[in-house]
């Protein structure tokens, strides 16, 4: 085979190579994506406190709804089901949840905002979405949530729907915890 | 006398190996594109038992022949098998045969690495069908393996299946890397890239198309085998991860595959009309840029398939109108084809009456694409069996009734026997009734709201599915008889002259009949 054909050959293998490291850049694109425009109903961790806070806001009802995975034996539910909030506002929110098996166990909850054009004017300060929980067994426990509804939501919104599914990672976190061990070691 | 006996010394390349070694060590392009197109004819036989044991549970409502499970096993298979081993292994087999005599080279550039990408193909599907007899049963989440049901609630099984996507994406890219490599450096001189016969054009965009998606899906099993076995969430909601970014990736994948399957039966349409028409293809340089057009706009569409995850409205509207602007590129070709047979002196044998269904049923089937592309009317067709029709209209009379078009083309020139007339005939009338007869009631039952990927259904789609079931098997029996046809021009039948065709034009038909072993060892000279 002559030169030419040996650079078409090494330029289609890195394009084999680069396409499927591609496939796997598209996992964090696509988070990426999804936290700046805030669509698919993804919520992320707010940095600054001030910025979306308002003095005069409009009247929006929020609705908590809560729901388990399949296999997932928690009680876990919103300690109150609206709330008539203000935008511009900080305001805090718990769900109550409790251990019913008699091991401990450990539950990471994902959110998910609906009409999801609010997704991205809904401000959270803190969640428990953003850590794991780990109860003992019979031990119940209160998750705060301190959002914000910014003063940009679109006027045509006057509801929003805040929802969380748990899941069971027990399994899932010895894995992790281990993992995590490692790092220690390291520092 | 001694003359001719010195020059067959010389001649060290004068012809086959013999036996079983023959086919296992062989790099010439000619046999491996036969290898490739007897697998695929395999494959086609085997995805269409399964098929028949689809309809065969549908005939009535109710359950009658076999398990939910393994209907779902069927349909899984079904799609795995007719994609992957029927209808891509048939178009590298006809690229192997093909773009090597029509750019006037001796073989293709790397014989080698030809060898292999079609020798692990076997191995691929035999994992594959091997899953069948395993714990748990062989894959059964549809061949689109969406996650988590192909990770979290997959049987044991799926880690077969990936490794059989696997090696068959390694035979894909390899034929791809092949067929670029060829057509780029090795084309006779004199032969500019507008002078390549559409055929070698449709398969040189086809192959970059594959180089670009095929390491994609790779990278999609490569995440589910990491999501079941290494504890990663990837597709995992729980661990952080999302299930309909599995989607994503897939279609990206997904959309332009439906394009490798399509594109090269483009360029072989093209040959059959131009040919049977007796006049030259109207708008040769119009069809090239619409394949490359229709080429680009694939991997900006993806997400059509996926309307009813939840995209904002702008998403839907974007993917809706760069969907329906492939029908442009798509338009153009269709009326080159009949702008080319416009005033033909035009014979309709047994290539260009497959060859004419597929500009009809094909157009037909793009026309259900376009109904499906509309988002808001998407969400009522949604996942129904008038998605069915729809994929299965452009796949069967579109991509396999060009394979058999080729196959009835070229085969003369292949083993250097003409097919019976009389019985090719018969095999298309028959295919064309079958296949109408199976897929345009699901057109009916989808738009009533028959679901798709149930092994039951509600009592009123049962008559259009006792229709169907009658197409299907009719349809199914017709391909038994075209392998008969095949072997029988194998074995032998009227000797064909060297052009075959008396509206042929190309390289391809300057060489004898049958094709001898190695062809154009000094390169022709094109004008």
């Amino acid at each position: 085979m002559n030169n030419k054909g040996k650079t078409s050959v090494k330029f289609l293998g890195m394009t084999v190579i680069a396409m499927f490291f591609f496939s796997f850049a598209l996992v964090p694109l696509y988070n990426v994506f999804c936290e700046v425009t805030g669509i698919n109903g993804k919520v992320f961790q707010s940095e600054n406190s001030q910025e979306y806070t308002a003095e005069v806001g409009r009247d929006v009802a929020v609705q908590f709804i809560s729901s388990n995975n399949e296999r997932m034996p928690w009680v876990f539910k919103p300690s109150n089901e609206v709330m008539g909030v203000v935008t511009g506002k900080y305001y805090n929110a718990t769900f109550y949840v409790k251990n019913t098996t008699n091991k401990t166990m450990t539950a990471q909850a994902v959110p998910s905002i609906a009409p999801s054009n609010a997704a991205a004017h809904l401000k959270k300060l803190e969640c428990f979405c953003f850590e794991q929980q780990e109860l003992a067994p019979g031990e119940e426990a209160l998750l705060p949530v301190k959002f914000l509804i910014s003063n940009e939501l679109p006027n045509q919104i006057k509801n929003v729907i805040l929802s969380y599914t748990i899941f069971d990672i027990t399994d899932y976190n010895q894995e992790n915890l281990a993992h995590l061990e490692m790092h220690t070691e390291k520092n | 006398m001694s003359a001719v006996i010195e020059n067959h010394h010389d001649d060290h390349h004068h012809g086959p190996a013999k036996g079983l070694t023959r086919w296992l060590y062989t790099t010439n392009h000619k046999d491996i594109g036969t290898l490739y197109l007897w697998f695929s004819f395999a494959m086609f036989l085997i995805g269409g038992a399964m098929a028949m044991i689809i309809r065969a549970e549908l005939f009535q409502p109710g359950m009658q022949i076999v398990e939910p499970e393994f209907y779902n096993q069927m349909i899984t298979l079904h799609g795995l098998i007719m994609i992957f081993g029927g209808v891509m292994p048939a178009f590298v087999g006809l690229a192997n045969w093909l773009v090597p005599m029509m750019i006037g080279a001796p073989d293709m550039a790397l014989p080698r690495m030809n060898n292999l990408s079609f020798w692990i193909l076997p191995f691929a599907f035999f994992i594959l069908l091997s899953s069948l007899f395993m714990e748990g049963g062989a894959p059964n989440f549809g061949w689109t393996f969406y996650a988590p049901l192909s990770t979290t609630y997959a049987p044991p099984s799926v880690t077969f299946f990936i490794f059989s996507v696997h090696i068959m994406g390694a035979s894909s890219i390899m034929g791809a890397i092949n067929v670029i490599v060829t057509i780029m450096n090795m084309r006779a001189p004199g032969m500019d890239l507008m002078k390549m016969p559409l055929f070698v054009w449709s398969w040189l965009i086809t192959a970059y198309l594959l180089i670009a998606v095929m390491p994609v899906l790779a990278g999609a099993v490569t995440m589910m085998l990491m999501d079941i076995h290494f504890g990663t969430s990837f597709f995992n909601a729980a661990g952080g991860g999302d299930p309909v970014l599995f989607q994503h990736i897939f279609w990206f994948f997904g959309h332009p595959e439906v394009y490798i399957m399509i594109l090269p039966a483009f360029g072989i349409v093209s040959h059959i009309i131009e040919t049977f028409s007796r006049k030259q293809l109207f708008g040769y340089s119009s069809m090239v840029w619409a394949m490359l057009s229709i080429a680009i706009l694939s991997f900006v569409v993806w997400a059509h398939h996926m309307f009813t995850v939840g995209m904002p409205l702008a998403a839907e509207l974007f993917f809706m109108w760069a969907t329906m602007l492939i029908a442009v590129p798509t338009g153009v070709k269709v009326f080159n084809w009949i702008a080319t047979m416009f005033r033909g002196s035009i014979t309709f044998e047994t290539p260009m009456l497959f060859a004419c269904a597929f500009v009809v049923l094909f157009t037909l089937g793009g026309f259900s694409g376009l109904m499906l592309a509309i988002t808001p009317a998407d969400f009522q067709y949604h996942d129904t069996y008038f998605v069915v029709a729809h994929f299965h209209y452009v796949l069967v009379p579109g991509a396999i009734f060009s394979i058999m078009a080729a196959v009835y083309y070229w085969i003369p020139k292949w083993s250097g026997n003409m097919y019976d007339e009389r019985l090719g005939k018969l095999h298309f009338w028959l295919s064309f009734i079958g296949v109408n007869v199976t897929f345009f009631p699901q057109h009916f039952i989808g738009l009533a709201g028959m679901p798709r990927r149930y092994p039951d259904y509600a009592l009123q789609f049962a008559d259009w599915n006792m229709v169907s079931t009658v197409g299907a098997f009719l349809f199914g029996i017709s391909q038994v008889f075209f392998l008969f046809i095949v072997i029988k021009t194998v074995m032998g039948g009227k000797k064909a002259t060297d052009q075959v065709w008396e509206g042929a034009r190309g390289l391809e038909w300057t060489v004898a009949s049958p094709a001898p072993y190695h062809t154009f060892g000094t390169p022709p000279k094109v004008d």
